[in-house]
């Protein structure tokens, strides 16, 4: 059971959280990038999550600050992916 | 200067804000409301009511950081901004943006662009729950986008 400070939090909302039938997970991955990332989740779904994924719209933040696919990301940092906001 | 956001799923009271924003300083010369409310009908559809989630965390932080922004350009004394979150139905109120300053003409601006940002970067997003039994994820518009670009030449 990997615990907080080696693996990366990813969490999923709105849209994507449900075409993905999920809401978040705990991953062990190296310092990577954003894009890295992604194809880590997509490998560890399978594929399933591979459309959803790789929808030209997502937005991803970074300990809650909104980065781009080759920010880096390393071991105990909070990653987000989200379709557009719709508020107000 | 004071700034107060709140993301919560209980109505709030647009007298009570209101007082409690003048109440920040005796420099308030205009205050300026802006309540956003639920419509039974989008995009040709009746709709029967909403569900709003949010990134708890994030969502506090870009509405700290348009604030910010706002007082910086427009002189902000004090602002408040309520944005509802779970189930709202049509004529519900949805979010809340209150904000002083000295003159009216920079209170009219200030909500403005608070609002155009919110809709475009805090992190909320809209389900409808429309009369037939279906639910869908509202579409961000391309008008909200567009609606930024008034603001990128000061």
């Amino acid at each position: 059971m990997a615990s907080r400070g080696q693996s990366v939090k990813v969490l999923f909302f709105a849209k994507l959280r449900e075409q993905l039938g999920s809401s978040g997970l705990e991953l062990d991955i190296p310092a990577c990038t954003v894009a890295e990332l992604k194809q880590a989740l997509i490998t560890h779904s399978q594929g399933a999550w591979r459309e959803a994924l790789e929808q030209d719209n997502l937005i991803c933040a970074v300990n809650q600050g909104v980065a781009h696919d080759q920010r880096q990301v390393e071991p105990g940092d909070e990653v987000a992916f989200f379709p557009p906001v719709t508020g107000g | 200067m004071s700034f107060e956001v709140r993301v919560q799923e209980a109505d709030f009271d647009v007298g009570e804000l209101s007082r409690s924003l003048l109440a920040n300083s005796d420099h308030i010369g205009a205050m300026v409301h802006f309540i956003g409310t639920m419509r039974s009908t989008n995009e040709g559809s009746d709709v029967r009511a909403m569900t709003l989630e949010h990134y708890p965390g994030m969502t506090e932080r870009c509405i700290e950081e348009i604030l910010e922004q706002a007082r910086q350009r427009f002189g902000l004394i004090a602002a408040t901004v309520v944005h509802r979150v779970g189930e709202i139905l049509p004529q519900q109120q949805i979010v809340f943006v209150g904000v002083c300053t000295s003159h009216r003409h920079s209170a009219f601006q200030a909500c403005d662009f608070i609002m155009d940002y919110l809709k475009s970067q805090a992190t909320f997003w809209k389900k409808e729950l429309l009369a037939d039994g279906s639910s869908r994820w509202v579409d961000a518009r391309h008008s909200d986008a567009e609606a930024l670009e008034r603001w990128s030449t000061p």
